[in-house]
């Protein structure tokens, strides 16, 4: 390529700027035929109508389906089920934040085990309703996922049997990291993040249902952070514990 | 023409088998309910804590455990000791100022890492890279699937007490890390791709270096085996325990050598595959128990198809460039960006305002060490991601210990977690 098709090509993509995030008519599905067909979403649509808002193609090959969040477990568990779908295995959850006020996607990555097949479920949930059904029920895979996706972002599973923070402590009061409107460093100033961590007590250490069990076997907590005393050695003296792998 | 997948049938070591007694660690079932909490307990049942800093959890990872004797009843796990933030902090970086952020959460495999991130945003992006690049790339993912189940290898002996094994592995792991610090210049922090190739093209000599430890590994892994596959006390601490079925494994989402080990055939190279891993001769070993031992020989089996991708990939490994030929994504050359104008303005923009992506989103996955790894990129048009997640296998894999664990022995616990290959960095992110 010489020097000049380089700096044409090199143009067209620098100097384009960023283009806008929002889809060009949201809410309203593309007419049949303009997408290569996805067995799965052409079948949702034939068994829910109406709870299939759009249908989407991103990447060359990836299927997006959005749906109506007060029914996904409803569809959910149909595409699991489904022997002509049966997609079983649950490879993601999250969520997407755009920030500037716009809903949050909840994210459902699918694969069928058997019909080797991929599809991508979405619903959108506004800021002030940050609810969505559980899929606990249908995928333990879930259990974990949306334990994060809780701590991240704050969206709320319905009827998750253990929705507690899994990343951050328990005691964290900063809110959800993964928000954008969080901020890179927290929202309490160094101070007062310093002080928190140094004054966490043992039970801040346990979940709920431990702190319960605990109180049942009538048992002290063990004790998580070991400070000194005799016979324990000082952190620092073994470096790279915990670390190796 | 590939082969087709093989069902690798776990044989039971028979001389053993006859006796009974030492093939199964005994396992005693917990009657009644075991989840939920009665009040006639106290004084019987006990609550302890294992870690977060403790040599057998691998990592920073908390269990709490509620034993009846030695049986373990409930567990729970705690993580979140290594929190880093990853996700969050790549929010502000640049396409590829990402890259150095992946090799830190999984530093046991980590050119898998680099290369799968690429790869996503090279979808996303629309990038096809140079046939060159394919190859290294693939013999990096190979190379470090060997990598980190070595390390498995041998930790996971030394845990069940057997120390030699742990030696001969590390001795391996450290001709891998020359190989690494070699090609990138640091052993374990590789940052080896980049968006639409690599960081350099492989240096003279690294080829016959990398032929040299494929001719002695073979070997020392023969040795291995020798040394575990039908030791009575290996067996005994394996077979039998931690087992899943196919089905739970699938619930649980499972991957990797951990679901196959269970009877699920699921391989990624196999069923979704990138850069021609359809043109690759190799097999993908699939157990039956779903147990330790198991998960023990599908990764044995593993590392010897590695040796056998690598030689492939060495054979076809193409001359020409390594990186694509586009200003939008690749630094020009040195020479170039001090020579001529244009260049120099493709060098500034790829540094100051960072490689842009398209709107829009992309999943992409490949089988790591550990599992099914994904990566979900997605952009608004800038040259930053809007959001970068990461699939984890290791996340999902360790969400499925209490399952595994609850009614084993206290011992157990160790065993079954080490046997599904975690690593914290990448579990706490």
């Amino acid at each position: 390529m010489s020097n000049g098709e380089a700096f044409k090509k090199g143009l067209e993509g620098l100097d384009q700027g960023p283009a806008p995030s929002e889809p060009a008519a949201p809410g309203i599905p593309p007419p049949a035929g303009e997408l290569p067909p996805h067995p799965g979403v052409d079948a949702l649509r034939r068994e829910f109508g109406e709870a299939v808002l759009r249908h989407e193609l991103t990447a060359g090959d990836e299927h997006i389906v959005y749906v109506r969040p007060e029914r996904a477990l409803e569809m959910l568990g149909w595409l699991r089920d489904a022997p002509e779908h049966r997609y079983d295995f649950l490879q993601d959850l999250t969520c997407v934040d755009y920030g500037g006020g716009r809903e949050i996607q909840v994210v459902w990555q699918l694969w069928s085990v058997r019909h080797k097949r991929n599809l991508r479920v979405k619903a959108e949930l506004p800021l002030d309703a940050l609810e969505v059904d559980s899929v606990y029920g249908l995928w333990r895979a879930a259990d974990w996922l949306e334990r994060e996706a809780y701590d991240m972002f704050g969206v709320v599973f319905r009827g998750h049997p253990d929705l507690r923070r899994i990343l951050m402590p328990y005691n964290y009061a900063e809110g959800h990291p993964l928000r954008k409107d969080f901020p890179l460093r927290g929202r309490f100033s160094r101070a007062e993040q310093t002080r928190r961590a140094l004054s966490m007590r043992t039970e801040d250490h346990y979940s709920p249902l431990e702190l319960q069990i605990a109180e049942l076997l009538n048992q002290p907590l063990p004790d998580v952070i070991v400070e000194g005393g005799p016979g324990v050695p000082e952190q620092g003296m073994m470096p790279g514990v915990g670390g190796g792998g | 023409m590939a082969l087709r997948k093989v069902v690798y049938n776990v044989t039971r070591n028979p001389e053993l088998a006859a006796g009974g007694s030492l093939v199964h660690a005994p396992v005693i079932p917990v009657e009644g309910e075991s989840y939920e909490v009665h009040e006639d307990i106290a004084g019987e049942h006990m609550l302890i804590n294992i870690g977060p800093q403790h040599p057998a959890t691998h990592g920073v990872l908390r269990l709490v455990l509620e034993l009846d004797g030695e049986t373990v009843v409930r567990c729970i796990p705690h993580i979140g000791y290594l929190h880093s933030s990853f996700e969050k902090l790549g929010e502000y970086r640049d396409w590829n100022q990402v890259i150095p952020l992946t090799d830190r959460m999984d530093y046991l495999a980590p050119l898998i890492y680099n290369c799968a991130y690429a790869m996503a945003v090279e979808k996303l992006m629309g990038v096809e890279v140079t046939e060159r690049c394919r190859v290294v790339r693939v013999i990096c993912m190979e190379l470090d699937r060997i990598f980190s189940h070595l390390l498995w290898l041998g930790t996971t002996a030394i845990d069940l007490g057997a120390f030699t094994v742990f030696l001969y592995t590390f001795q391996q792991r450290e001709l891998i890390y020359d190989l690494h610090e070699r090609y990138t210049g640091a052993r374990i922090t590789t940052t080896a791709t980049r968006i639409g190739g690599m960081m350099a093209d492989l240096p003279s000599g690294w080829i016959e270096q990398l032929n040299a430890f494929l001719d002695g590994f073979p070997r020392v892994l023969d040795e291995v085996e020798t040394l575990l596959t039908h030791n009575a006390i290996w067996i005994g601490r394996t077979q039998g325990v931690g087992v899943i079925s196919g089905e739970d494994a699938v619930n649980f989402g499972l991957s990797g050598a951990n679901l196959r080990a269970s009877g699920v055939d699921y391989d990624i190279r196999k069923d979704r595959p990138y850069y021609d891993y359809d043109s690759y001769d190799f097999d993908v070993p699939v157990g039956e128990h779903g147990d330790i031992y198991d998960r023990y020989l599908c990764r044995m089996e593993e590392m010897r198809q590695s040796v056998r991708l690598l030689r492939q990939a060495i054979e076809r490994l193409p001359g020409g460039p390594i990186n694509v030929d586009d200003p939008r994504v690749i630094l020009p050359s040195k020479t170039a960006a001090m020579n001529d104008m244009e260049s120099m303005i493709h060098h500034f923009k790829v540094v100051m305002e960072g490689v842009r992506a398209p709107v829009g989103e992309s999943w992409f996955s490949v089988e790591s060490s550990k599992g099914e790894l994904g990566m979900y990129v997605v952009s608004d048009g800038g040259s930053k991601p809007v959001r970068w997640r990461v699939r984890g296998p290791s996340f999902i894999n360790i969400a499925a210990l209490p399952h595994m664990i609850e009614g084993a022995l206290l011992s157990d616990v160790i065993a079954v977690n080490a046997s599904l290959d975690i690593v914290l960095g990448e579990i706490d992110r």
